[in-house]
């Protein structure tokens, strides 16, 4: 178990590094939603689990979508422009 | 650090160093406005007048680039490479003020640390006989520190006035542009998705109704299963669009379920707290500790909790989306 936990806990400073280093803000979302998602494990081995189910659902859930939407909303999200220059070629 | 290699063009040092300078700007606006000219084939009029105003913008920002590299190039060097410097000395600073700090902390599960005092004995010694809950968490924070979570619910419920303020769109003006524009990016009826959405979307609904209705029983409570209800609630939405969702929440719905969910949590703990206080009897008993109707007002409270929430989670993505709950 400890260590599991071990490499729960550096996954996790890897994840905080990476997301401070991408340039692709929606590979930062994704690497913060699988860090809120390791965070919620560790929060069950800590023996906490409303905190899981409440970090899973907040911060892996709702926020990150909150994420997403708004990159959608100022045009930040790479991949449509993408997909037209596609077809261009 | 030996794999920075800062003489090759290449090398994601550099590149990361570009970035940071800025000199990668140009190449990437005009990567921009070919997407923006690729783009422009297939927007409609609309799109159309509000992307040239855009790529003149570029266009206008791109020379002034040119500018500032021309007449300030030696002096923004300087300044970037102070800024480099001061940049990481404050970051490991920081760190290092951190760090240390932490060293002072007690340890963990350290049995004389200062947490475990009286009020924490008191809790799980007397906690089930005093608010009838099994769950030790639901009894402290909705018995003992209830006006701490009637504060959270009310954060909650400014933070959805804040965000309505905001970004709420005029219906008149400006929602039916902003529909069609969210339809152009959309796969509104991706089939993948719906039936992810049909499997998936019941259990997650009833996942949270138990984890509110069984909070004062088991791990849960209120805000969990209230952001657990929100989540599959946009996952509804996300994949069904907002005219299914339309048929049972509206703004007339959030405004009327979060009033009523606010009022009643503050009128019942008020009278809790006036009773208690000057010792009269209280018509609330806690009941047999260990049933689904007992814990007094923890079960009601915590249905008043998870639909504030829910209610939220929901309006903020409605919002964030089209602009209007």
């Amino acid at each position: 178990m400890d260590v599991f936990k071990l490499i729960l806990l550096i996954f996790l400073v890897v994840c905080a590094i990476s997301v401070s280093l991408t340039k692709n803000l929606l590979t930062s979302i994704v690497i913060y939603m699988s860090y809120s998602v390791v965070m919620s494990i560790i929060w069950i081995i800590l023996e906490s689990p409303d905190l899981a189910i409440t970090e899973a659902a907040v911060g892996a859930g709702v926020t990150s979508i909150l994420f997403f939407v708004t990159l959608k909303k100022i045009h930040a999200i790479k991949g449509e422009e993408d997909d037209v220059e596609a077809k261009n070629e | 650090m030996s794999k920075l290699r800062t003489n090759s063009t290449d090398s994601k040092w550099c590149r990361f160093v570009n970035w940071v300078n800025g000199t990668v700007e140009e190449t990437k606006s005009e990567e921009i406005k070919e997407a923006n000219a690729a783009e422009e084939v297939a927007a409609t009029l609309e799109e159309k007048q509000s992307l040239i105003s855009k790529v003149g913008n570029l266009t206008g920002e791109t020379s002034l680039n040119k500018r500032l590299d021309a007449f300030q190039e030696k002096g923004m060097k300087a300044f970037h490479r102070v800024n480099k410097v001061m940049s990481v000395m404050i970051c490991l600073v920081v760190v290092g003020v951190l760090l240390y700090t932490v060293s002072f902390l007690p340890e963990f599960g350290d049995a004389a640390s200062p947490v475990n005092n009286e009020v924490a004995e008191r809790y799980i010694t007397k906690g089930m006989q005093e608010t009838g809950a099994v769950n030790i968490v639901t009894g402290m924070i909705l018995d003992y520190r209830a006006f701490d979570t009637f504060g959270e619910s009310n954060v909650l419920f400014v933070a959805a006035c804040a965000v309505l303020i905001l970004l709420r769109v005029d219906r008149e003006k400006d929602s039916k542009k902003n529909e069609e524009n969210d339809r152009v990016y959309e796969p509104k009826n991706d089939v993948i998705l719906q039936r992810v959405a049909t499997c998936l979307v019941p259990p997650i609904m009833i996942f949270g109704i138990y984890l509110i209705l069984n909070g004062h029983l088991s791990p849960g409570g209120g805000f969990s299963g209230g952001a657990v209800m929100g989540a599959g609630l946009i996952l509804y939405v996300s994949a069904f669009g907002f005219k299914k969702t339309e048929r049972f929440f509206t703004m007339k719905t959030f405004k009327t379920v979060t009033f009523l969910a606010l009022l009643f949590y503050g009128a019942s703990k008020s009278y809790s707290f006036f009773t208690g206080a000057n010792h009269l009897h209280s018509i609330i008993s806690p009941g047999t500790p260990g049933r689904i109707l007992s814990g007094g007002l923890l079960l009601p409270l915590n249905i008043c909790v998870g639909l504030v929430v829910a209610c939220t989670m929901y309006g903020f993505y409605a919002l964030f989306r089209k602009g209007e709950i």
